[in-house]
């Protein structure tokens, strides 16, 4: 019994070492994406982790079959991020990763903002505070259907201003979707400012208990915390709503925590200062 | 007009299975209640929440669904910011359906009327509008949406009980419902019943040409009526700007040009009344119409 558990230790700490790498691979292809055009690089670093763990350990999906009915669901409702999203779908084999080096170009399957023409995609964003809403749509279709498959949604901290946030908050709450989870990439900033100035968000964790969601509140680059709280999420009849602690511009020194990365290109020497440190770093720290 | 559209989603419930209706708390009356009695597991009623509404019903096409969301017409515009990001940019499966349209809502006041829905629909890219304008039509254009694959927007009147229309309603076909050669008068919705009337007993020889989908445009019913009479007249519960009219008019200045007069609510916003003093007010019904098809057939070009 006790090497049954033993071995499956192991294999979920093999499991994480081995995301830990890709999660660095990922990076890079970021870091190489936003030296060649400007792009949301401060808040795409801040989601990498929940992203990644999400496609790489924890949804059913298959990338030889984007289109397989009872896949779990992932909506990037912070359309922003998108680079991570692409970035993750690459390494998981949706598509070439050279193709990354097209983002934002004419002509290219990866737009600014995801729709669906990327493979992999599952719903359309970039005006914010709509992917609850459709995930919604997504997790009751799975309900009408009989289908176990679940759906992740991904918001901004700064999205939460948006009014259709709490429309949607209702509504699951009311419909008791357990087979829906928010993930709010709490990094602290908006586009003009800290979250705090813009407007305040706190008590945030009041607020969705209130509204009737299991709440956590979690590191957000932790990848075995991200777990543990995915799996608690799986046993939860009510929709759960997940507050991820992150730093924006996570792993880039120079961006970290500040707001400086909301939108930039890296110049050759930035680029190479932050591949240094990316390489320096040991994976499993 | 909405009891019409309320019997067809029922009857539509049958052999759509994977029809889904929504609703933002006017369940009764849209008329949709007795579907959602039916198949309540296919029946979501969000509350008073338009903009949740439709992105749910985005997810649910995004899952292979067929939803139709239905709300005032006044309202669904609330949500016209979530229907061009997600679902007309992305040509998703979802059918809206917004009643009390044009200034049927009438009592109610500028609030409740929807003179802008049709301009802010057909602007969208891969949209379907559609102005039914009989009962028949209202279920036949229901059935239609229905079936037809890609986004599709339909407004629907509250209370008018008009039947003229003999031919069944094909999206994208106008139909000719009287034919005439001095002036040719384009119209949709229920106040097709009134410039049927106009005609009657005009001192010109008019046609009469019912042209419920306005995008896309019939155009070659429109640009034959043109040919044929040299002089247009379009009416339409609905702004003078940016409806029905001003389709026809961006059609035939590039492809038949004879001179367009585009009857509707002139760039003003409605009041309280009642159904016909509105009409009466701003120039919609049968006699304001026939004096203007007098004076078109009088003006023309040829």
């Amino acid at each position: 019994m006790s090497s049954a558990v033993e071995l499956a230790d192991l294999r979920h700490a093999t499991d994480v070492q081995k995301l830990k790498e890709r999660i660095r691979e990922i990076r890079r292809s970021i870091l190489e994406m936003t030296s060649i055009r400007g792009l949301h690089l401060g808040s795409s670093l801040s989601c990498l982790e929940i992203i990644a763990t999400l496609y790489f350990l924890k949804m059913r999906h298959s990338p030889h079959r984007p289109r397989w009915k009872d896949r779990d669901r992932f909506i990037l409702s912070k359309g922003h991020a998108a680079p991570a999203l692409y970035a993750v779908l690459a390494e998981a084999g949706y598509f070439p990763k050279e193709e990354l080096r097209t983002l934002k170009s004419i002509g290219s399957r990866l737009q600014g903002h995801p729709d669906l023409r990327t493979p992999g995609v599952d719903a359309p964003s970039g005006s914010l505070g709509q992917g609850l809403s459709i995930g919604i749509g997504m997790a009751l279709a799975a309900r009408m259907r009989g289908s176990r498959s679940r759906v992740y949604v991904l918001a901004g901290d700064g999205e939460c201003d948006e009014g259709q946030v709490w429309e949607a908050m209702m509504t699951a709450a009311h419909l008791r979707l357990g087979n829906l989870v928010l993930i709010i990439d709490r990094n602290g900033w908006q586009l003009d400012d800290r979250t705090e100035e813009v407007k305040r968000k706190v008590p945030l964790r009041g607020k969705l208990e209130s509204f009737g969601w299991v709440t956590y509140s979690i590191n957000g680059h932790d990848i075995e915390k991200i777990i543990e709280v995915l799996d608690s999420a799986e046993k939860s009849e009510l929709p759960v709503a997940i507050i991820a602690h992150t730093k924006k511009g996570n792993g880039v020194s120079f961006l970290e925590g500040t707001n400086k990365g909301h939108k930039l290109k890296l110049s050759e020497e930035e680029y190479l200062a932050a591949l240094k440190e990316l390489e320096a770093k040991p994976v499993c720290e | 007009m909405r009891v019409a559209f309320g019997e067809a989603i029922l009857r539509l419930g049958e052999e759509a299975e994977d029809m889904v209706v929504l609703t933002a708390d006017v369940a009764k009356p849209t008329q949709v209640a007795a579907f959602g009695e039916r198949y309540p597991h296919r029946f979501l009623n969000v509350g008073i929440s338009e903009q949740d509404m439709v992105d749910i019903a985005a997810g649910l096409a995004l899952s292979e669904k067929i939803p139709v969301a239905v709300a005032f017409a006044p309202f669904m515009m609330r949500a016209w910011e979530q229907v061009r990001s997600t679902i007309s940019r992305c040509n998703l499966n979802v059918k809206l359906v917004g009643t009390h349209s044009g200034l049927s809502a009438s009592d109610e006041g500028s609030s409740h009327q929807s003179l802008e829905d049709v301009a802010l629909a057909r602007v969208l890219p891969n949209m379907t509008v559609i102005v039914p304008g009989d009962r028949e039509e209202v279920k036949e254009a229901t059935e239609a949406a229905v079936k037809s694959p890609g986004p599709v927007y339909m407004r629907i009147g509250r209370d008018e009980d008009v039947k003229f229309l003999d031919e069944p309603f094909r999206i994208g076909r106008a139909v000719v419902l009287r034919d005439g050669s001095d002036v040719a008068v384009i119209s949709n919705g229920a106040i097709t019943a009134e410039a049927l009337a106009a005609a009657e007993g005009a001192r010109v020889d008019a046609m009469v040409i019912h042209v419920p989908t306005v995008k896309p445009l019939d155009a070659q019913a429109v640009v034959s009526a043109a040919r044929k009479t040299g002089a247009v007249v379009c009416v339409e519960e609905h702004s003078t700007i940016g409806g029905l009219g001003s389709a026809v008019s961006e059609l035939l200045s590039s492809e038949y040009p004879v001179r367009v007069r585009r009857m509707g609510v002139n760039d003003t916003f409605g009041e309280s009344g009642t159904y016909r003093e509105l009409l009466e007010k701003h120039g919609l019904s049968a006699p304001h119409i026939r004096r203007r098809m007098e004076e078109a057939a009088e003006k023309r070009d040829r």
